[in-house]
């Protein structure tokens, strides 16, 4: 593994009573695509809050290119972007006005910004629409936006949190392939998902997690050889005993 | 801090307001609708209740065997409704009622007791009456004092006669305005409360814009920039006080077009529409105290009205005749100050630098500071900005 650009140790994370993260233990190098995987409700997006400051953990650390989460998130937050979960978009403001909001909290300068926010949204095929209200988008489009956003101050870490769910499959692909892009200009990016052929498709290295602990890591070639099974799906049900996308 | 950072978030809410329809109707056509309405039709004021009116009173009655203007101001008295504070000389009265400290101010003429005394002597030969006038000056900024006042006077001054079936006596009572001479219209009474009422339905804007970026996500995505609390709030806070400075002038424009024609300069006007600017950041501290205690959006709007209701009923009516409990409890809410300030400012004459004004603009100040900063805090508390 190259230098790492994620360094996670026996993180802990618990709600009252439930335990949503559980001596959580992982380093992901830089230029890395890693996968998360794993249901609903099993911890990746507490892992991925955590990792961006926004919740505190309850045991354990973590640094995101070096710096602490919790005591440097300010200089956490000018390194990474992040695709939240949810479709979160102004709907009152156009696709570019959306992108440009967004740049300036970045502080980018003007000629930077309008360069990266019109390759973005070329990458992406808003081109047509992206004078339009973001509210009137499509739930595929608001998604591909909500990448944009994700992206548009070029982070050295982009944490992905299920960002092709509910997409059209041409959408989808069209993610795919600028993920596969974004590999190659060495960023490291940390995808969740429960789409197993995502993984899959995408990912260096996957670590499937379950009731907040994690219970395999390794390339998809190694896990799934390592189980004797055909893809990650059957990875998944050989460990737990249950499908991806059966609620925990 | 960075002024990109504000400026974009700035630039983001003002086109909100613009776009939203609902938000676009309720902070800026609702004002103009109201004052319309009101501005129209409203008829007067009127009120069951007994109230107290407070009257200045200088006493230049030289009259030395039979002191009448005593005996006036006790009959005042009697009538429970008038409370009396004499002061020396005009100028300090007069001062007094710029300020609303007092609803009147009556001047008793050096020759008062001299005309009773010659009333008197011949009750029935007015060629014998020493004739007098008591001047009268009203509160201009409260309808019921202009109403109100004249008529008890002018009855207490019949009855000294001692003769309520007559009618003539030699007392004559001239009521004038402490301002210019000119006909006060219902519309003039509540115009000043009309800047301050647009103003408030900022609140359940404020709590619904916060409500719904949170349960939309946007809230947690703004935490993951590098923009700091500081920096979002300040947007907050400058977003609002431009749709403040938008509102008064819409609602100016629409009194003026309605008839309301104060006789103050272009001062009066810069500091009225910077007391509503200021008078907003309390809006966005009460919005944001809504919006911790809402869980969404809609329960944001019901419960916006927890404040909204008392700003608007204890604050924007001033110059009417609220009850005495009212009145107190109004002290509570900035938006009294605003409208206090403001109905001093247009309708009492008093100036900028007048202390009355001055308080109310300290009072109003601190509180809006004390109120944004509460609800800073408590939004940050339970979900962070």
């Amino acid at each position: 593994m190259n230098e790492s650009s994620i360094v996670i140790e026996h993180l802990g994370k618990k709600y009252q009573d439930t335990t949503a993260l559980e001596d959580f233990t992982l380093q992901v190098g830089k230029g890395e695509l890693f996968g998360l995987l794993g249901p609903n409700g099993a911890g990746k997006t507490t892992s991925i809050n955590i990792l961006c400051g926004l919740v505190k953990p309850t045991t354990g650390t973590a640094t995101v290119c070096g710096y602490d989460v919790l005591k440097e998130s300010a200089k956490v937050k000018e390194l990474i972007g992040v695709c939240v979960q949810e479709t979160a978009i102004y709907p009152y403001l156009t696709g570019v006005e959306n992108v440009q909001l967004f740049g300036n909290l970045h502080a980018m300068d003007k000629a930077g910004l309008n360069a990266r926010r019109n390759m973005l949204i070329t990458k992406m095929g808003l081109t047509e629409d992206a004078k339009r209200r973001a509210g009137k988008y499509s739930g595929g489009m608001k998604r591909r936006l909500s990448l944009i956003l994700a992206l548009i101050n070029d982070p050295q870490i982009a944490f992905l949190d299920e960002p092709t769910v509910a997409m059209d499959p041409q959408s989808r692909h069209a993610v795919w392939d600028f993920l596969k892009e974004l590999k190659t200009e060495e960023k490291t990016i940390i995808l969740t998902t429960h789409y197993m052929e995502e993984a899959e498709e995408l990912c260096d290295r996957v670590g499937i997690i379950d009731h907040g602990k994690l219970i395999a890591l390794g390339t998809p070639k190694e896990l799934i050889a390592k189980n004797q099974v055909n893809n990650l799906e059957e990875v998944f049900l050989k460990l737990t005993g249950r499908t991806i996308r059966e609620e925990a | 801090m960075k002024l990109q950072r504000i400026a974009a978030l700035t630039k983001k809410e003002l086109k909100k307001t613009i776009r939203e329809p609902a938000v676009l109707f309720m902070i800026f056509l609702f004002p103009i609708i109201f004052v319309f309405a009101f501005g129209a039709s409203f008829g007067g004021v009127g009120s069951s209740q007994t109230v107290t009116y407070h009257i200045g009173v200088v006493n230049m009655d030289h009259g030395s065997s039979v002191n009448a203007s005593q005996t006036f101001l006790a009959a005042l008295t009697d009538t429970k409704i008038i409370n009396v504070h004499v002061y020396a000389d005009n100028q300090t009265a007069q001062n007094d009622l710029s300020q609303g400290n007092v609803q009147a101010v009556m001047i008793i003429p050096s020759d008062f007791s001299q005309s009773l005394a010659s009333y008197q002597a011949a009750p029935d030969n007015p060629a014998q009456w020493t004739n007098t006038t008591v001047s009268l000056y009203s509160d201009q900024g409260s309808l019921v004092a202009t109403q109100a006042i004249p008529p008890i006077i002018q009855q207490t001054l019949t009855a000294m006669a001692g003769n309520n079936q007559q009618t003539s006596s030699p007392f004559q009572m001239q009521t004038a305005s402490l301002a210019e001479v000119k006909t006060t219209s219902a519309l003039d009474f509540i115009a000043p409360g009309m800047f301050t009422f647009a103003s408030i339905f900022l609140i359940m804007m404020v709590a619904q814009s916060f409500t719904q970026d949170r349960e939309n996500g946007m809230m947690k995505r703004m935490r993951i920039t590098p923009t700091t609390p500081t920096e979002f709030m300040a947007s907050q806070v400058i977003s609002y006080m431009g749709i403040a400075l938008i509102q008064a002038a819409l609602v100016f424009a629409m009194t003026y077009a309605l008839g309301f024609r104060p006789s103050v300069g272009i001062s009066a006007y810069v500091f009225a529409f910077m007391l509503v600017m200021i008078f907003s950041v309390s809006n966005v501290g009460f919005g944001l105290i809504t919006a911790t205690i809402s869980k969404s959006a809609g329960a944001a709007t019901g419960l916006s009205f927890l404040f909204v209701m008392p700003q608007l009923f204890l604050g924007t009516f001033v110059g009417a005749s609220l009850s005495s409990g009212a009145q107190v409890a109004g002290k509570f809410v900035p938006s009294y100050y605003v409208t206090n300030a403001l109905t001093s400012l247009f309708l009492r004459g008093a100036t900028i630098n007048s202390p009355a004004i001055l308080l109310d603009f300290a009072i109003m100040s601190v509180s809006c500071v004390a109120i944004l900063t509460v609800g800073v805090a408590l939004y940050a508390k339970y979900y962070k900005v």
